[in-house]
């Protein structure tokens, strides 16, 4: 197991410097002159070529690409061309945004989803399966911003006005905010992403719940005179849990920097809006910044997702490497 | 010890079991009615697509959404099943019924530890504590003699072999010491020495625990050894059941006898017998025949067949289905040939010119390293899965190639073929050396070497009709227009006995007997010099066995091609070589032409294998002389004898040391691979007991 873990490690660290090259490449292909854009249009050549050599853009473009890199490995990730403020405190507070909104989304959404797929799955062609694939499968096809609007109408401004507690319509939220201080405002973003993910994840639990229950060892359990509950929790689950587990990393992945959409209907302040906002303004930093921190989350996601992997199935843990 | 006057552990009567499919109920069991005593072991023999399994699993009220049981009664220790809710079912099964599946490695959960698997059984049906219920998995364990089974425990099933798998199946089964046991071919998949000791340790539990047992199984061989009593099973229905002595001795039903007739004994040579295969092929759903269901496939079936046959019973407890079963009894036998009747064999041996010749061949597959190893700088390991193979063919000769699963056989073959790298030594064809790799042979070499598979089902393209499944080789290979190849294509079907309108259907319009036609059909389409068969009849039934081994001997009769034909059945390959090889751990132990084969000495690894073979004649109960342990790992291979590690004939020392010399003797074509000498084996062994090794 401890190879195994350090071997998808060094696969983590490959994927990680393979794409900090395509995003250093992709920001120095783009047109226009980084000096030009700091300076504004009216800038001298003299100023520009001040710019330049200030900012290294004479060396050659390995170099350039070593030295941003040994940069932002320090912690050194520049300053943003718009703001003018220091990127890495920045991002780091949307990050942390981000991050609280993903994990409260997979509390809601993995436990929901895994249950309603088990319980599809495990009553077939009943009303209980048609009803969860109908239900979860209408949600899905509503673009978030027609869920997240109908949220904010219903459980903001309805509840308001019959004067009850309600939930806050703008989700932005202090940036000292601790988590219980912003749990409201998360709430509805939250729910919003959840709705999104849900019938995915049930459904491909649930194609995961047949085909484990097609199996001999399934047929073996029942017939040891096993009570059914002690069947499907210790024999089908483990198995058929396997292919939903790396459904669910990505999904983390796309909660940290997708939520482009969701972020802006709730005003909520995390990466995704961070990311628009860069590109707005042609803030190259800040775009390499939040593309490099979106792609370190997706492989730590992935790399979760293979430990939990290998831990739940025993033929990757003990055939690779042992 | 079995008292016929005590009730039935279980008493089957008139069930019917029926099966939805589209809507339309169809029945797969019809008014079967036996019962079991108990400490009985009763066979239920039938073919695949017999209902054998369908009433297993009926027994166990098991049978799914769409089947049911339409009428009957099952009545175990006196309470018929058939009234039981779901609920109440479940009470029984781990209480009073188990069953040991075919499949031991996926009736496994992957990702539990075995011993938490049977713990899990005394938990929650008997209410055991943790630790005591993991204390009792080890003494079940224990008991199913597996060696260190505290270790075991720990294991996942992938980390043991197919019958360590098997014995963890039985000790689960076992540990709620159920009233009745039903098996399923729970030694199917196993190699011929494992089955044997499964079969062994399988009776004594059998036995020592008086349950009642139902074995199901599609081999003869194994009922015979086995089972006090069996039941025939063809179609759904019990055409047959009698004790074992006299189901063998005086078969009564035509299908029961086309059975035994078909199944080639150790010693049947293709020299001196016929194999005798059933017509035609057994009915499938919503196809059953009206009147008797064998009548379409029945040598004596008249016009009295067209109506229900009764059920006979005759005075010694014997009953059979046929209306003619009287004639049938006189019709038996199986047709021997005159003497002589091969051309083959009137060329010696000496002048036949070799086909093809191994020198020296080794095969090995080179592991991954891990990581610890890389960084201590271990040597790189490999599976020498063959080693250091010298095997020559002569043309128009058979060589069959016996060993058990992980001998190296197919690796042999698949090294012939192109498809792995050989690590050493040499292949030449007609005395030209064969390149490595497939891509870098002349399609002239491709022609002549062709291969049949081990699984009919996967080795035709499902989106092309069979036409052009045999157009393909001789547009390719021989360089044919489509239309010359369209013409030949009605001829290749005559020869492998198919009608000509076949060419029009897709191979899932067919049984798996005629996709095996169709491979053998398409392997000779390009003329080839050398066919290599596979295991090509271990997944089928045994009636189309017997018709394709035929079918082998004819089309290489009329084409003079040679055969390397792999198997792990010794009588199949028996009936079909010239000359056997016998490998294991991939090297060859001992080689000899068929007949000689068969008698003393034998290397012990071939004794072994021959004992282990279950007795096709009840009074041959088979010569003991187990085989220890398991075949060792291929990349950690033992020293000196690669078999001293399990030879029960063990000299000392020397097998663990020092490599054994051949060993032969003037006036017998055998040599094998051992320290022992040939007069002091032969003295040890003698001829086996209770083989017919000649016939008439």
């Amino acid at each position: 197991m401890l190879g195994y873990s350090l071997r998808r490690l060094g696969f983590l660290l490959l994927t990680v410097l393979l794409t900090s090259v395509i995003i250093f490449s992709v920001t120095q292909w783009l047109p226009g002159d980084v000096c030009r854009i700091i300076l504004g249009r009216e800038a001298g050549e003299k100023a520009l070529d001040a710019c330049r050599q200030d900012l290294g853009l004479e060396a050659p473009l390995p170099v350039q690409y070593l030295r941003w890199l040994a940069d932002f490995s320090g912690g050194d990730w520049g300053q943003s061309f718009s703001t003018r403020t220091d990127i890495f405190p920045l991002v780091m507070q949307r990050l942390l945004n981000s991050l609280r909104l993903a994990v409260l989304t997979l509390l809601i959404s993995v436990p929901l989803a895994v249950g309603l797929g088990v319980l599809a799955g495990l009553n077939e062609g009943k009303l209980v399966d048609n009803l969860i694939s109908i239900g979860s499968l209408s949600v899905v096809g509503l673009p978030e911003f027609v869920t997240g609007i109908l949220l904010i109408q219903l459980f903001s401004f309805e509840l308001r006005r019959w004067g009850l507690p309600s939930l806050p319509a703008n989700s932005s939220i202090r940036p000292e905010a601790g988590f219980v201080e912003s749990l409201p405002s998360l709430i509805l973003p939250a729910i919003t992403a959840t709705l999104v993910l849900l019938a995915y994840i049930a459904r491909l639990t649930r194609s995961g719940v047949l085909e484990e229950m097609k199996q001999s060892y399934v047929r073996t359990a029942d017939l040891k005179g096993l009570p059914r509950h002690i069947v499907v929790v210790r024999h089908i689950l483990p198995n058929a849990l396997l292919p939903t587990i790396t459904v669910i990393a990505i999904s983390f992945g796309w909660l940290i920097s997708g939520l482009v959409v969701i972020e802006n209907v709730f005003n909520y302040p995390g990466l995704g809006r961070l990311l628009v906002f860069a590109i707005d303004r042609r803030d190259l930093p800040l775009m390499q910044a939040v593309a490099l921190v979106t792609v370190v989350g997706f492989a730590l996601a992935n790399l979760v997702a293979d430990l939990v992997y290998a831990l739940l199935n025993p033929r990757i843990r003990y055939t690779e490497g042992n | 010890m079995i008292n016929e006057k005590t009730a039935p552990a279980l008493n089957i009567k008139d069930l019917c079991v029926a099966y939805q499919q589209e809507g339309e109920w169809w029945e797969a069991v019809h008014e079967v009615s036996l019962q079991i005593q108990p400490g009985e072991i009763y066979g239920l023999v039938g073919e695949s697509g017999s209902g054998k399994t369908t009433l297993a699993l009926a027994v166990l009220r098991y049978l799914g959404k769409n089947g049911m049981i339409r009428q009957g009664k099952i009545e175990l220790s006196g309470v018929d099943l058939v009234q039981l809710q779901p609920a109440e079912m479940r009470k029984l099964w781990g209480h009073q019924m188990a069953l040991i599946p075919q499949n031991p490695q996926s009736s496994l959960n992957p990702a539990m530890r075995v011993g938490d698997q049977i713990a899990e059984v005394y938990r929650h049906t008997q209410d055991m504590e943790t630790g005591e219920a993991r204390h009792k998995a080890v003494e079940m364990l224990r008991e199913v003699n597996i060696p260190d089974p505290g270790r075991v425990t720990l294991s996942y099933p992938h980390q043991l072999s197919g019958g360590m798998q098997q014995r963890v199946l039985i000790a689960m089964a076992l540990s709620s010491n159920p009233s009745l046991l039903i098996l399923d071919e729970p030694t199917t998949n196993l190699d011929v020495t494992t089955q044997a000791t499964i079969l062994d340790l399988l009776r004594s539990l059998i036995e020592q625990r008086q349950t009642a047992a139902l074995y199901i199984t599609h081999n003869l061989a194994v009922v015979a050894q086995m089972c006090r009593r069996a039941g025939v099973l063809y179609a759904g229905r019990l055409v047959e059941e009698a004790f074992i002595n006299e189901l063998f001795a005086r078969p009564l039903h035509p299908y029961t006898q086309g059975l035994l007739e078909s199944m080639p004994r150790l010693g049947d040579h293709k020299d001196s017998v016929r194999l005798r295969a059933i017509e035609g092929r057994a009915p499938v759903f919503g196809d059953i025949p009206s009147g008797c269901v064998f009548r379409p496939r029945c040598p004596i079936a008249n016009e009295i067949c067209e109506t229900n046959p009764p059920l006979s019973v005759l005075p010694e407890g014997r009953k059979v289905r046929c209306h003619r079963w009287e004639v049938s009894l006189n019709e038996a036998g199986r047709s021997h040939l005159p003497d002589g009747r091969s051309d083959r064999n009137t060329t010696e041996k000496h002048q036949l010119q070799p086909l093809l010749s191994l020198e020296g061949v080794s095969v090995h597959y080179p592991l991954k390293r891990s990581l610890r190893e890389v960084v201590r700088r271990e040597p790189k390991r490999a599976v020498r899965a063959v080693e250091g193979m010298d095997l020559k063919i002569l043309s128009g000769q058979t060589l069959g190639l016996v060993g058990e699963s992980g001998s190296g056989k197919s690796t042999l073959a698949r090294a012939t073929l192109g498809v792995v790298d050989k690590t050493a030594g040499t292949i030449e064809l007609l005395g030209i050396q064969l390149p490595d790799k497939l891509s870098r042979r002349t399609l002239d070499t491709l022609r002549k070497v062709q291969s049949v598979f081990q699984n009919p089902e996967e080795a035709l393209n499902p989106y092309l009709t069979v036409g052009e499944i045999l157009q393909r080789p001789m547009m390719t290979l021989l360089g044919w227009s489509r239309q010359e190849a369209i013409g030949r294509v009605p001829d290749l079907l005559r020869a492998v006995r198919l009608p000509a309108m076949y060419a029009e259907r897709l191979p899932t319009q067919l049984s798996g007997g005629e996709k095996q036609r169709v491979a053998i059909a398409r392997a000779s389409a390009a003329k080839p010099n050398l066919l290599i068969c596979d295991e090509p009849v271990s997944a089928l039934d045994v009636s189309v066995q017997a018709s394709i081994l035929n079918l082998l001997e004819d089309l290489q009769a009329e084409h003079g091609n040679s055969l390397l034909f792999i198997s792990h059945d010794m009588a199949v390959v028996g009936f079909l070589a010239d000359t056997i090889a016998v490998i294991y751990l991939g090297e060859l132990v001992e080689i000899a032409e068929t007949g000689d084969l068969f008698k003393s000495p034998y290397h012990p690894y071939t004794e072994a294998l021959l004992s282990a073979i279950p007795g096709t004649k009840v009074e041959s109960r088979r010569v003991a002389a187990p085989l220890v342990g398991e075949i060792p790992s291929p990349i950690e291979k033992p020293g000196g004898c690669p078999f001293h590690s399990r030879c029960p004939r063990l000299v000392g020392e020397i097998c663990k040391r020092q490599p054994p010399p051949w060993q032969s003797q003037q006036g017998s074509s055998k040599r094998y691979l051992c320290h022992i000498p040939w007069e002091e084996l032969q003295a040890q062994q003698g001829d086996i007991q209770g083989f017919e090794i000649s016939r008439g």
